[in-house]
């Protein structure tokens, strides 16, 4: 079975850019092609394979590219791949490169990718993001991070300098989807041995995307500008990219105001205020992130919460409306699955969750946990652990405010980032806030986390909902294994789930090209320019 | 003298080693460490990373071995969160910064605040008098955390005169708003201590003789009167010059300088052990260091103290 991207696709992409996004007619473009936008904090990496945040992936991806690519609405198009055959039975794929070219002119070959993915799993780069190689399912990937194996013995081959080769242990239905991860991308050998740990400073740094590496001023600012070797450079417009760090969110605001960013996140509450004042530039995008409370059941979580029927009295009397519209403001929604419902081919199942109004769930709230032995007479004592923030600390109140009348005596726990993270990881908890980013645009990215061995920090385990996800992993059609999936959490209630992100941004109407329907706010900066003014 | 301040700085080598020993060992304690995170990493991941920067070794071992780093090759280690850096460059790219503005500050609020002071004292209870002491207390009740986004709202959004933030040493505007937010409420204080420390020595004796003898007014305040009531500021100045000199993780917050403030805080919140271990150091051993230059100072301001 051979798949292409799009039929003919290598004649498309002599006559034209397989993807760029290209001004529309009577646009006039700016003289200036630059793009300004606003870092929260430092960047800590910029070697893919230590990388592990977002806002690492967003500069490593205009400074290298991956065998794929997304396009704006978060589906994937050729990146160094030009094409790829998968074999009959979805172990073996086979990539053909393209002719590209680093950005010291040297070509980029099926070899660096090999040594690239090796390097990832290697123990003696203690990459962070070598467990992205083991969800990639790729043959030996976990025996050589325990270093059972030499990393050479990696399901990745080069059988020509131009053909790729990777093995897997399973079929995976989203194996194609992780292809446009940072981790995957491919790094250049030669200046790896010659720089060693240097080798991503600026001046050093070769990378094969459509930028390279100007300048990087730790915590202040890192600039990009365009990489003339790049394939595809003659369809990318933009000349300049320069990411700047406001660590405060409304002192960015302030300074995108002021003209000095093109992009920043509206601070907490500003929502509502600004799409008034300038609905040309506050923008809500559904983000594939979800937000819930993890209710303890391992053994060292209370009694109470081993209760279904706590959990779920729980869960039915938060109410998300209030959170989402009152609270929050920036057109996020309440969650009632733990799959973001933006995420391509998830079909949201009808719950009580989803389908009661908020009168009638508060009234089987009661009833639920008066079934348990709980009420106003008889309280029940719960704590509730988030980590410091702002937006936390008023989830935390309101849920304390929700849960009062049920008789739940809520305890706030306010601790900070890692002893909130090392006690949820040590089920050191009661009910713990959390949140969850997708790493793929598939439902198994959110629902893999509540299987058994999954990172499941409640210790919630159900033998049904593992063999779905077991059976996800080969299946044609996976949307009824996932819609039953997040039936069966509907059911059980291992978490609260409360509500369902969205990036709430400023964007300059001047800066075209960025995605807005990619859950997963992969932008590539290739495909942006700026009109005049 | 000479052996007063050898005899200090052989104090100052076992103060240094002990506070390098109590942080290294309260940092250990504090729950997580520097790769806990969201996602829990697999154990074999984590034992890979542990490995690679030595946290599988016992404590004691791994302070000798930081220790030793330390000394034989002057290399703090790596940061754990900053893969591509090691913590001599990290100090290296942020204290120059910090250094910069911290030291303008520094001087900014000195010869403001002792100048508002000696006015103030010298005029007492006149016009001029309550407008700087109306003028500190201002600087004094705004903390820095409202005066930065308040200078950016102004300079940045309205006035569009200044950058918002970022750090340049080639280009002095982006220095002008940490500056003055730093330097305020340090300026604030030094001249309300300039001011009663003033007020005091110009009520003593020597100046009653020196303005009995027909001395001009403003030798007796220059000469008389002014040395003497820099005694409680100095005194004031050691701690002070080092806290600013050191960063402020507001400033470097609300203009993101660069500095090594927020690099310290930033440390110790992700458990950056290095980092951490690097930036104490150096505040510990600056610390000592600028104790001792006042109390020289001290000795050569006030010939009555001898050590």
């Amino acid at each position: 079975m051979t798949k292409f991207f799009a039929t003919t696709a290598i004649a498309v992409a002599l006559a034209l850019p397989a993807h760029a996004v290209q001004p529309a007619e009577g646009e006039v473009l700016a003289e200036s092609q630059s793009y300004t936008y606003w870092l929260l904090d430092a960047i800590k990496t910029l070697d893919p394979a230590r990388n592990t945040d977002v806002e690492g992936s967003d500069v490593l991806r205009q400074l290298f590219e991956g065998l794929m690519n997304e396009d704006a609405t978060g589906a994937m198009v050729p990146g160094v791949a030009e094409r790829f055959e998968e074999s009959d039975d979805k172990l073996t794929y086979t990539f053909h490169l393209r002719d590209a070219k680093w950005s010291n002119g040297q070509p980029v070959t099926a070899g660096d990718f090999v040594h690239a993915w090796q390097r990832v799993v290697n123990p003696a780069t203690a990459s962070e993001y070598a467990w992205f190689m083991e969800l990639m399912n790729i043959v030996n990937a976990t025996q050589i991070v325990k270093g059972e194996k030499p990393p050479e013995e990696l399901g990745v081959k080069a059988l020509d300098d131009r053909t790729l080769q990777v093995t897997l242990t399973t079929p995976t239905p989203y194996f194609i989807k992780t292809l446009s991860h940072a981790t995957t991308y491919p790094v250049p050998q030669s200046v790896i041995a010659e720089h060693g740990d240097d080798w991503t400073q600026p001046g050093k740094l070769v990378g094969n995307g459509a930028f390279v590496l100007a300048a990087h001023n730790l915590g202040v600012d890192i600039t990009l500008e365009k990489n003339p070797e790049y394939w595809d450079a003659a369809n990318v417009l933009m000349q300049r990219v320069q990411g700047v760090t406001v660590n405060d969110n409304n002192v960015a605001l302030t300074r995108y105001q002021a003209g000095e960013l093109d992009r920043v996140q509206i601070p907490a509450g500003q929502y509502p205020r600004l799409s008034q004042e300038s609905p040309d530039q506050a923008v809500s995008i559904p983000y594939a992130c979800s937000y819930a409370y993890v209710y303890n059941v391992s053994d060292k979580g209370p009694e109470a919460l081993k209760d279904v029927r706590v959990r779920e009295a729980l869960s039915l009397a938060l109410q998300r409306d209030i959170i989402v519209e009152n609270v929050l403001q920036g057109g996020q929604r309440p969650a009632t699955t733990w799959t973001h419902w933006a995420i391509e081919g998830f079909d949201q199942p009808q719950t009580e969750l989803a389908t009661m109004s908020q009168a009638d769930k508060t009234a089987r709230a009661q009833e639920l946990l008066a079934e348990a032995g709980y009420g106003p007479d008889n309280p029940l004592a719960l704590t509730l652990q988030y980590n410091t923030d702002d937006n936390h600390k008023k989830l935390a109140i309101a849920a304390q405010q929700f849960w009062k009348p049920l008789g739940v005596n809520l305890t706030l726990n306010n601790v900070e980032w890692k002893v909130h993270t090392d006690r949820m990881q040590n089920q050191d908890f009661e009910i713990a806030r959390y949140a969850w980013c997708a790493d793929y645009n598939e439902a198994s990215t959110f629902l893999d986390w509540f299987r058994t061995d999954g990172y499941n920090s409640g210790k919630w385990s159900n033998a049904e909902f593992d063999r779905l996800m077991a059976e996800a992993k080969t299946a044609d059609d996976t949307a009824p294994l996932y819609s039953r999936a997040e039936e069966i959490l509907a059911e059980e209630v291992p978490a609260a789930f409360v509500y369902h992100y969205a990036k709430v941004d400023m964007i300059n109407p001047k800066i075209r090209g960025l995605p807005t329907d990619n859950v997963l706010n992969t932008w590539y900066a290739k495909d942006l320019y700026r009109l005049a003014d | 003298m000479f052996a007063f301040v050898l005899r200090r700085l052989a104090v100052a080598i076992p103060t240094l080693l002990l506070l390098i020993v109590l942080s290294f060992v309260l940092m250990h304690l504090a729950p997580g460490g520097p790769f806990t995170q969201e996602r829990a990493l697999p154990p074999q991941v984590l034992a890979n990373l542990n490995a690679k920067y030595g946290l599988d070794q016992p404590l004691w071992r791994q302070i000798w071995n930081y220790l030793w780093g330390i000394v034989v090759h002057f290399d703090f280690g790596p940061s754990f969160v900053y893969p591509d850096r090691t913590v001599n460059e990290l100090i290296a790219d942020g204290f120059p910064v910090t250094l910069t503005y911290g030291g303008l500050s520094f001087v900014l609020a000195v010869v403001c605040g002792v100048a508002l002071g000696v006015v103030a004292a010298i005029r007492q209870n006149s016009l001029w008098d309550h407008l700087a002491v109306g003028i500190s207390i201002g600087a004094q009740v705004l903390p820095n955390f409202v005066m930065a986004p308040l200078l950016v709202l102004v300079f940045t959004l309205w006035y569009r005169l200044l950058p918002g933030g970022g750090w340049s040493f080639s280009d002095p505007s982006f220095w002008v708003m940490p500056v003055i937010a730093l330097g305020t409420s340090y300026m604030a204080s030094i001249a309300r201590i300039t001011r009663s420390s003033m007020l005091e020595v110009l009520g003593s004796n020597h100046i009653r003789t020196a303005r009995a003898k027909g001395m001009p007014e403003h030798r007796v305040i220059l000469r008389h009167a002014l040395k003497p009531a820099m005694l409680p500021v100095i005194s004031y100045l050691g701690p002070v010059f080092v806290s600013m000199i050191t960063g402020s993780v507001v400033i470097d917050i609300y203009f993101s300088t660069g500095g090594i403030g927020k690099a310290f805080v930033d440390s110790a919140l992700n458990r950056d052990y290095a980092v951490m271990m690097g930036v104490t150091i150096l505040v510990g051993a600056l610390t000592i260091l600028f104790n001792l230059v006042v109390d020289v100072l001290y000795a050569w301001i006030d010939p009555k103290i001898r050590y």
